[in-house]
This record gives C-alpha cells, structure tokens and sequence, in this order.
C-alpha cells in the first residue's frame, strides 16, 4: 500500500479504477482507498478526475479527502510506521517509545506531534489512535503488519530491517 | 492420521510472531518427517500466553505457550506433539483457569475454530440461529430478541430489539442493516476478534436482523486500522454466499441479503453512527442532529438496523437457545454476557466474557493478576477513551449499565486499560481532551472549541496558574460539553476529565479534595 510512484501517475490508471467503482452506492471512500492502495496516496491530480466522475464538485471530494486521517496527499515512503498513541499503549510506556521513534528517525521539531517522514526519505511515521492490540502493548503496524510489546530496542531492529529492505 | 497442531492467525498473535512460529513447526515436522495436520485458529484471548501453539490429543487440546521460534525443536523433543510434559505445557487449554472461570457465550468458538472453516462453524453450533430464525414469523424473530433484554454492546446500551421492531414496522421499498465495526475506543478489540477468529456468526447475526426487518441490504463498517479484520470478513461474506447464507434466497427461503464490507478511513467519531451513515454515503463523517432516528431515516433516509459487532454477534445463540436461556445471565437491567478486555498495565491481559455483575477487583486480580510492571494499580479507564477513570474506592462496584451511570461511570464497550502509580492522571485528563480536539468532526462548537480550551485550562491548573478559578472554569466548561454537544464525543469527553480531578486532585497539584461539580 506504501508503493511510491515516481513521477506523475498516469491519469488511465486512476480513471480505471474510478470507473470501476463509480456505480456503488457512496462510492467516494471506496474510490479513494483503491487509489490510495495502488499508487500510496491520493494525488491532487485525482480530485478533479473523481468529482467529475461521481457528479460532485472539487471541494466536496477535496472535503472527504482532508477529513479522512488514514487518506495521504502526499507520497509516503516504502515504510509507514504506524505507532499507537491511545491509552492502553500509553499505559504500557507508548509516550516514551514515540519520542524515541521521533530521535531515531530525527524528525524535526514540527513533526514530533503528527509524524512525518525520515530525512533520508525510507520511513514515514505518523500517529494512530488503537490498533487493537491493547493487551499486548504498546503496538505498532509496519505497512500494515501488527507488532505488539515494542520496546526501543526492537523499534530499532524493525527500522533497520526496514531500510535494508528499501535499500536492496 | 496426523496430528492437530493449532497456531492462532488474530492479529494480536502474528503481532507477536505467530506467522514465524507456524512456519517453525511446519519446518520441523517436515525434518522429522512427521505428518501434521497445522490449524490456524483465532485467538482464545489470553495474550499473554500468545503464541498459544495448542495439540489436539485423545483427552482434548494441550496447550503450550507462550511460544517463540526457538522453542520448537524442544517441543518436537519433548513430544508435544502427543501432548507431552514440556516447561511451556499449560494442560488442558479448556481447564486453564482465566478460561474455565468464564462464561463464553458469544465468543465459545473463538480460537477452537478455524475462523473461515464452513462446516466446523456449523458442528459447533453456527448457523443455528438462522434456520430456526427461517422457521418463525419475522415478528416473532423480533420478540425474541427483545425477550433476551439485549442492549447495544457498543456503548450506548440501547436495547437491540426496539430498533429492530421500530425498522420492521417501517414501511420502506429498502431497509438496511448496518454493522458498526469502527471499533475505536482504546482498550478494546473484542469487535476485532469477532471479525477475525468467528466471522460467520457476525454474518449470521446480520442475517437474522434482516430476516426479522425486511432488510436486504447490509454493510459492515470496518475501521482501516483492521485490514486483518477487512480480509477475513470479505473472505466470510464469499464463503457465506456461496453457500446460500446470504443472497438472493437464504437457505432457499423467499429472505434476500446482501452483505458488504466498507472500510472506514482512520476517523474516530464515525464510531457514532449518524457520523458513520454520512460515511458510507461517501461524505465527511460529519454527526447528524437526531431525531430522526436511524431506525426511521439511516443510510440514504431509509429505515436502518445499526448494531455493533458484538450485539449482532450475541443474535444467533438467543435464537438458538432461546430468549431466557440469554436473560437469565446478568444482573438488573444488564442481561447476558460482556466480552470485557483487560489491556494496558496488566499481567494476565486478554478477553474475559463473564455474566453482568462481575467486579473490576474481580477482573484485574482473580484474572488480570494484577499489573505488568508490579507496581500498585491507580486507575482503570472503563469504557474507552469517553470513559471515567475508576479508582480503587469502586473496584467493588459491579459492572451493570445502571450501577456504573450510578457512580458517574460507563460499561461502554467494555475495554478496562489499566494504569499503574506512575500515571499522571492530569496529563491523561489533557489527552482525553486533546484526542476529542484531533477527532471532534468540527459540527457542534462546544466539542469542537471546548476540547481546545479544555487542554489549555488543563495547562493552566498544572503550572500552577490560578488553579482554582481555572478548577471552577474547568467544571463549567465540562458543564457546557455534556449538555451542549450534539454527539457522545464532545458530551463524554468531560467523563475521564472530571474523573481524573475529581479522584485524583493531587495529580493536578491541588492538595485538597475539590468539591462535587454540581
């Protein structure tokens, strides 16, 4: 899902799958996720494709685009780390864990609260409100994949893993 | 014939390598040229002992966990396979105390059951509930779930059989169903477990509320941070039309149902279902004013069903086993059972379905042990992020709707995240309103503005700025939430706020109790 295109996606593509969903019933968040799962996020190029395809106008799509957490406008990189901040993980020290995320990766000062992504472009970090995983904490999800109990150091292992992955 | 051999496939359980463990035994059953039969099961919800690897022998499944990789060529050594003595054996899974002492009603087949596997969820029991829901008048469906005194699990507790009685009486060319499986509230996954270990009795539950209403549409609303949940529960629905669960005639009968899942998109407050109708129609999750009720105009004005997981899913065994069978468990008001989770600071954490009227003592030391750092526990949030922060004072206090409203607390979704002596109360008390700031769907002025002013007049009390008049314009502010707000996430927001300052002064540093808000 964290695929990143290079370039410009090519309009085709995103009309595809706008046409392939256009006919259901609320058909807009639908649209969006397939997008955002082929090419890592919604480009702003889309909007207008998809309003004039579901009859709706540009700030209606823009609307439901920027209201949605989960929906990127920007491309993210090959890794997302999505860290748990509610309060079962905080319980189990998800406070501290983030803060050490934020070091690892050097984030900016600006970035400490909502995320963001590494210098060096390989990992993108962003808050998430409760995986589910709130009996083992605290949690994250790498590109989706549960990991329960993280301490520092297995964040670590988990980044390092990750860029050799992205580097190969 | 080859030996069972079960690895769990819920999310919390590959969270903690599961995948890695099943592959381990494949490999070394492979070396050994052993024949084995590997399962993989939902979770039976102590995640503490996850991986749980269990063995199926003569007298019943063994138990061994919790697993890692490196453990399974000892296991192999030891023989587990047949059952045997090994220093991760926990006997017989079923007699495992967290597990005996429970009352496992609608999640009996979790973690004993492949989640996709058909037949064994109809040998043990599934789709019982259907077929004698086809054998009764659709009216009759719904007195039956009204008979039960089943109350909406998802929080608000509102009893399921007058919304299905108010959209069977409604006359409408469509009716829907609609599953709230946006499951956000921290310290909670029971939903989760439902979709992703028993997705067929989720299914099964919708379609008897269709056959009781007239439905033929239904949606299952799932959060996007379950893609586990997502895929299992597609896969289901495909399994389940296959087979004429679903479709256009269930089970031949003149019924049509059809099921699909949306995903939702990382949005807490379409959690609320007015926010979450907006949603599926493809618009912002944006609250809607009520009335009308979405019994009368939901999903595109039609009249709509809208249950959560768990009530849907507690559906089948009340018409399988009948409506006293279900009531006769509880206490009060509160009938039936409650998948609580114990999470967050606590040893033994995992999924305790028990009766109403179980204690929080109960729960955090018989079965939770107590916490994970060992430290004394200060605070346990019930309910969710909206929920009150309980203190030891009301550990005894059992949990029942009406017992908890009595003392300014919720049931909510039944998720229990515990705290130890090194919590802050007042910085959670900020989080509570920082969360409701970052979620607050902007419609109504005291959510959207007074969680702002809340974090900042929370700052205030904790650097020492005038506390008291910043106490006095904290309670008001609380004051204009819980009766201003449109929707339950700017009006219970004040519940872990005023909880936190009221039980635990100190942590705001002010040395005296401070009185009763008004």
């Amino acid at each position: 899902m964290s695929s990143v295109v290079d370039g410009t996606p090519p309009p085709e593509r995103i009309q595809a799958l706008v046409a392939a969903k256009k006919q259901l019933p609320g058909a807009l968040l639908p649209i969006l996720h397939d997008i955002q799962d082929a090419l890592g996020h919604v480009p702003a190029a889309a909007v207008g494709l998809i309003a004039s395809e579901l009859h709706l106008s540009r700030a209606e799509v823009h609307g439901v685009l920027s209201f949605y957490h989960h929906f990127r406008t920007e491309p993210s990189a090959p890794t997302v780390l999505q860290l748990c901040r509610a309060e079962a993980c905080q319980a189990m020290g998800a406070n501290r864990l983030w803060a050490h995320a934020c070091d690892t990766l050097a984030l900016d000062a600006s970035q400490t609260a909502q995320g963001g992504t590494s210098a060096d472009g390989a990992i993108t970090l962003a808050p998430v409100y409760c995986l589910g995983l709130c009996s083992t904490a605290p949690a994250l999800a790498l590109n989706e994949q549960p990991h329960a109990r993280v301490d520092a150091e297995q964040f670590d292992r988990l980044v390092a893993a990750a860029r050799s992955a992205t580097c190969r | 014939m080859p030996v069972k051999i079960f690895v769990p496939c819920d999310s919390a359980s590959l969270a903690l390598g599961a995948d890695a463990v099943a592959a381990a035994i494949t490999a070394e059953a492979a070396l050994r040229g052993l024949a084995i039969d590997l399962v993989r099961n939902g979770s039976r919800g102590m995640f503490w002992l996850e991986p749980l690897v269990e063995v199926q022998t003569p007298s019943g499944r063994i138990a061994y966990g919790p697993v890692t990789v490196h453990d399974i060529a000892s296991l192999f050594d030891a023989q587990f396979q047949s059952g045997a003595a090994h220093r991760l054996r926990l006997g017989l899974t079923e007699e495992i105390p967290y597990l005996r002492q429970q009352e496992r009603l609608t999640f009996s087949r979790m973690g004993v059951i492949a989640p996709l596997a058909l037949a064994e969820f109809e040998a043990h029991g599934g789709f019982a509930g259907l077929r004698h829901a086809l054998t009764l008048a659709p009216a009759e469906v719904v007195q039956q779930v009204l008979d039960s005194g089943l109350r909406g699990r998802g929080g608000a507790a509102f009893p399921a059989g007058i919304k299905w009685r108010t959209v069977a009486g409604a006359a409408a060319l469509q009716k829907y169903i609609v599953c709230n499986a946006d499951e956000g509230d921290s310290g909670t996954y029971s939903d989760r477990m439902v979709m992703e270990g028993d997705p067929f009795m989720l299914i099964e539950g919708m379609a008897i509320a269709a056959v009781a209403t007239g439905a033929t549409q239904g949606t299952i609303y799932i959060r996007s941070e379950y893609p586990h949940a997502v895929a299992t529960m597609r896969k289901a629905i495909d399994l389940a039309n296959a087979a004429g669960f679903l479709g256009n005639s269930i089970l031949g009968s003149a019924h049509r149902f059809h099921l699909e899942v949306r995903k939702a998109a990382g949005a807490y407050i379409c959690g609320e279902e007015t926010a979450m109708l907006e949603s599926i129609e493809g618009k912002r999750g944006v609250v809607r004013a009520k009335p009308p009720i979405p019994a009368v105009q939901g999903l595109f004005g039609q009249p709509t069903v809208i249950n959560n997981v768990i009530t849907l899913a507690s559906v089948p065994l009340i018409l399988a086993q009948g409506a006293a069978y279900y009531k006769n468990y509880g206490v009060g008001r509160s009938h039936g059972t409650l998948p609580l989770q114990l999470t967050g600071n606590i040893l033994h954490g995992g999924l305790v379905e028990k009766a109403f009227g179980v204690t929080l003592r109960q729960l955090l030391f018989d079965f939770g042990g107590g916490s994970a750092t060992g430290r004394p526990i200060k605070a346990v949030q019930v309910g969710g992020p909206l929920g009150a922060y309980v203190p030891e004072a009301l550990w005894d206090v059992p949990l029942d709707y009406e017992a908890y409203a009595a003392v300014g607390a919720t049931v909510g979704h039944g998720g229990l995240v515990v705290h130890d002596d090194t919590a802050d109360l007042s910085q959670l008390a900020r989080y509570a309103m920082e969360f409701c700031a970052i979620e607050s769907c902007g419609k109504c002025t005291p959510c959207r503005i007074g969680s702002t002013r809340g974090v900042e007049v929370i700052d205030r009390i904790t650097q020492g700025n005038n506390p008291a008049s910043q106490v006095r314009l904290l309670r008001d502010l609380c004051d204009t939430m819980l009766h201003g707000s449109l929707c339950a996430l700017g009006g219970m927001t004040p519940n872990p706020v005023l909880s936190a300052l009221n039980h635990y002064p100190q942590d705001f540093g002010l040395a005296a109790p401070v009185p009763e808000a008004a």
